[in-house]
């Protein structure tokens, strides 16, 4: 009985270390300096795989992923700023390619959303507790009937 | 009265933004291209036919002409030749192909026994081209105006539908126009 969860465990992490390294052989680049090999990962963290459209080019296999990466690749070694490189594919594919939208006239309701709600919500309460402090006091008053009796 | 104006008026801003949202993605999916009205990528870049003729946007300038991104690897590709054809026949507008990292012969091949829509076929061996011009599946077709200015961009298989509802009448009146009327008549 141990033996065969031994060996169910054993095929499990088998399994396992065949896709880890599957996953992490996506993109075997290599900047030659650690300071653009970090400003290389965090700018393929941050393109959208257009083709699929929820993975980062960091860690999809597909064809295109590959183009891009290898796009980010040559512009950053020809001293290419991140936000070149950003501007460069934001003015190809659009700012859908950014997983970390910038703010714009087009989206910033949505960015000053959350404030204007909170700002209604807070005038709201204060409307709500000034009313019922307000009762509070009416109530306090006899009311006729009670004078009457 | 007073009580429910303030919620009616939040539910019609509530409904009115939703409604704009709705109406702004009937075609989820599908990404506007930031090319739109812009000036075309420029390129240059050897020919399938020929190898030692270079394809360049230069010489397209002056004309209309439609811009189709196309692989023998890509199914839909495949499923979009006979509109292709059919859009050759017509003889509206040049249709330039660009065959995207493909294999040559294969793409010769393929032309030879499907038949050749394309005026003219650009190589884009290594994928440079295509990102140029926002390429993110196959097949994707542009049409370019005389200024060299991105007018249209249609993504997916071509269907007769797209080409005599979007194409057509966005082709110059004695192009276009009179062509889709005519069709119509017949």
């Amino acid at each position: 009985m141990m033996r065969r969860w031994a060996l169910a465990l054993a095929a499990m992490a088998a399994v396992f270390a065949l896709f880890a390294t599957a996953a992490y052989a996506v993109d075997p680049t290599q900047m030659p300096t650690p300071e653009l090999q970090k400003r290389y990962l965090g700018l393929t963290h941050e393109l959208r795989c257009m083709q699929c459209q929820n993975e980062a080019i960091a860690d999809s296999p597909v064809d295109l992923a590959a183009d891009l990466r290898r796009q980010v690749h040559d512009m950053l070694l020809a001293g290419k700023t991140d936000e070149d490189v950003r501007n460069f594919m934001v003015a190809r594919y659009g700012e859908f390619i950014l997983f970390r939208p910038r703010m714009s006239l087009r989206n910033a309701w949505l960015w000053l959303a959350p404030g204007v709600l909170i700002l209604i919500g807070a005038f709201v309460a204060v409307r709500v507790v000034q009313q019922r402090s307000a009762l509070v006091t009416q109530d306090n008053e006899p009311l006729e009937e009670d004078i009457r009796s | 009265m007073n009580r429910f104006a303030i919620p009616l008026g939040v539910f019609a801003l509530l409904v009115v933004v939703l409604a704009i949202g709705i109406k702004h993605s009937s075609n989820l999916g599908v990404i506007v291209s930031p090319l739109l009205g812009k000036p075309a990528p420029e390129f240059a870049l050897p020919s399938l036919t020929d190898s030692t003729h270079i394809v360049k946007s230069s010489d397209l300038r002056g004309r209309w002409y439609i811009f189709n991104v196309w692989g023998t690897w890509c199914g839909g590709c495949r499923q979009e030749h006979s509109v292709l054809l059919e859009m050759r026949q017509a003889d509206v507008v040049p249709i330039i192909g660009l065959d995207w990292k493909d294999k040559a012969d294969e793409a010769l091949s393929l032309l030879q026994q499907l038949g050749n829509p394309y005026e003219i076929v650009a190589v884009d061996k290594d994928g440079r081209e295509a990102i140029e011009w926002g390429v993110y599946g196959a097949p994707e077709t542009f049409l370019v105006n005389d200024q060299g200015v991105v007018v249209y961009k249609y993504i997916g298989p071509l269907t007769h539908e797209a080409w005599e509802k979007e194409f057509l009448p966005r082709l110059p009146q004695k192009q276009g126009a009179a062509r889709a009327q005519e069709a119509a008549k017949s």
